[in-house]
């Protein structure tokens, strides 16, 4: 940059000498030299850091996945063992499979369906609406050992608030989260609490962004509010929804900390969940090798729905 | 007909917020509670006879966890605003060779999950001798912001380029360039960034608790999860630890909500 702001002016407007040329093109490859180096200074930190905390350990973990290994001492190449063991040879993966898949599929409609209803009601110009969305979205941002303990409580089945009130409707409440059938349900339920804040936001800009002559011209036609909402606002967004089902169904099948805080994974192993028993194989077990080759077949599961989601958007997306 | 419909909106709006609201709400009065009296049937919301002194006990207990939390977020928020400010800057306004493919690759990290590289990162920094200090809990992370990068590049693009040549004419620096007139323009971008960052280490779970064995360096959340059974013992003195890790949070929360809002909508749907 110096070197270029220093030539004088004057010189610039002259025809340039006959031994010039070859100097021009020497100063324009140390600039050029120079604009590289610069450049690659300022993404450097990220360079550094993306290699030796990313792709470095990317390739450890894909090779571990190919040996039996503790993580101490050296590893021993198996092959597809891991792979071949855990389909055929380990009831509790198929089982923490099974679960991850309930929890996905049961929070999922719930999250985006709630969030829906929730950001509809916020978009409606009314007094006070900014206290709501705030209150909406308050547990979102709240860390999940508060929220872990406080509905730890509240699901306590003989003094607990849920079992409280469900008794003063006549209801006798279940054991909820020392039950294998209700614990997983109980889990969703908070999850799905505290997690609505986000499609109710990504909704609302969805609503906000419409364009208002549709539904102008839907009311001259005479639609209700109800096929306006059926017939214009859901179809405009369709594009919201299937990146929510992308995000959501990301975020779901690696759900970690409430399960660690409600219930680590019990009763039995009714609530263990695929990346609670990653974490054990490889931080309580030491069975790194192991547990690579899970980490992988989660990549794989979530890499081969999002390709199918993406795959399948022309048959219900709608772009206006 | 209209103010039916009005007031049946507000109707259901105040049970959904009383529905959000009434486990925070429970979790404050509990800790303002006498022990005997937290799991009261029926469950009562509002303390009659406030024992301001459970917060006392509380503030023996948890400073050191505290700082521990506030220090991990200003690394963190520091750091990351840092380094992706840098690489935006240079992804959005610099010509350089292999700009475009390294930019290309650092997105295409981000579609592996955490969980893949999480595990040989903590087996090098055991070998390292990282296991139990706070370095594993800011170092990688600060170094890794590829998607607070992908948003300083968006930001940085959106800016008129007379201004940057105003500053080249001036024979600034293209460091003097970025650091005095860009990065000032991306304050929005900046804030979503730094508040998203800050939440993020708040509430991380999974970091501090493979990491960290000695109390004197845990963070606030984990600590409270980890000695429950040995400092914590009562429910009240829990909720008064509980309600401590969720203020900072909500208060900037109130505080940053146009930008917090404004980062979730610029990340999810743009295009």
């Amino acid at each position: 940059m110096a070197t270029i702001s220093s030539i004088p002016p004057t010189r610039q407007q002259q025809p340039a000498p006959k031994y010039g040329r070859a100097e021009a093109i020497a100063e324009a490859r140390r600039a050029r030299r120079k604009q590289n180096l610069v450049g690659w200074l300022f993404i450097s930190p990220i360079v550094v850091g993306v290699v030796a905390f990313q792709f470095f350990p990317i390739l450890v973990s894909m090779a571990a996945s190919l040996t039996s290994w503790n993580g101490i001492s050296a590893p021993k190449f198996v092959g597809l063992k891991n792979f071949t063991d855990l389909f055929s040879n380990d009831p509790l993966f198929l089982q923490t499979f099974k679960n991850t898949i309930y929890f996905t599929l049961a929070s999922i409609p719930l999250t985006i369906g709630v969030g829906l209803i929730l950001a509809l009601l916020c978009a409606r110009p009314i007094r006070g609406v900014a206290f709501f969305r705030t209150a909406y979205f308050a547990p979102y941002v709240t860390n999940v050992v508060a929220i872990g303990f406080v509905w730890f409580w509240f699901f306590q089945p003989d003094n607990g608030v849920v079992n409280g009130l469900l008794s003063q409707v006549g209801v006798t409440g279940p054991q909820w989260l020392s039950s294998s059938s209700w614990a997983m349900p109980a889990v969703i339920l908070v999850s799905v609490w505290q997690g609505i804040g986000y499609p109710m936001i990504i909704l609302l800009a969805g609503l906000q962004g419409l364009p208002a002559e549709y539904f102008e011209s839907a009311r001259i036609d005479g639609a209700g509010s109800w096929s306006r909402l059926r017939y214009i606002t859901l179809p405009l967004l369709t594009p919201h929804f299937l990146f929510l089902l992308i995000t959501q169904f990301i975020t779901s099948f690696q759900v970690f900390g409430l399960i660690y805080v409600m219930t680590k994974g019990g009763p039995g192993h009714a609530t263990s969940v695929y990346i609670f028993n990653i974490y054990q194989n490889a931080f309580s077990f030491g069975k790194v090798g192991y547990a690579s080759a899970m980490a992988w077949i989660l990549f794989a599961v979530i890499a081969a729905v999002t390709y199918l989601q993406w795959k399948l958007q022309k048959r219900w997306v709608f772009y206006s | 007909m209209r103010l039916a419909t009005r007031t049946s909106q507000y109707v259901v709006m105040i049970l959904f917020a009383v529905a959000f609201l009434a486990p925070l709400v429970w979790m404050v009065s509990a800790s303002l509670r006498p022990e005997a009296q937290v799991l009261s049937v029926p469950p009562k919301f509002l303390p009659t006879d406030p024992q301001w002194d459970n917060y006392r006990q509380i503030f023996e207990l948890i400073p050191v966890f505290l700082w521990n939390s506030v220090k991990l977020a200003g690394l963190n928020v520091i750091g990351i605003l840092v380094v992706a400010s840098m690489a935006g800057y240079a992804f959005a306004r610099l010509r350089f060779a292999g700009r475009d493919i390294a930019f290309m690759v650092l997105l295409a990290t981000s579609i592996i999950p955490g969980i893949a590289y999480l595990i040989p990162q903590y087996i090098v920094f055991r070998h390292i001798g990282w296991v139990d200090t706070q370095y594993p809990l800011w170092v990688p992370k600060v170094l890794t912001p590829v998607f607070a990068t992908f948003l300083m590049r968006q930001s940085f693009l959106t800016i008129p380029q007379e201004l940057e040549d105003a500053g080249k004419i001036d024979g600034a620096s293209t460091f003097g360039i970025y650091w005095r007139i860009m990065l000032p323009q991306t304050k929005p971008a900046l804030a979503a960034i730094g508040v998203f960052t800050f939440l993020e280490s708040w509430n991380d779970l999974f970091g501090p608790l493979i990491y960290i064995n000695s109390e004197n360096l845990q963070t606030l959340p984990v600590a409270l999860a980890q000695f429950q059974g040995e400092y914590f013992t009562q429910i009240s003195l829990l909720m008064c630890g509980a309600t401590v890790s969720v203020v900072p949070v909500i208060a900037v929360f109130l505080f940053a909500q146009r930008y917090f809002i404004q980062g979730i909508t610029m990340t999810g749907m743009k295009g």
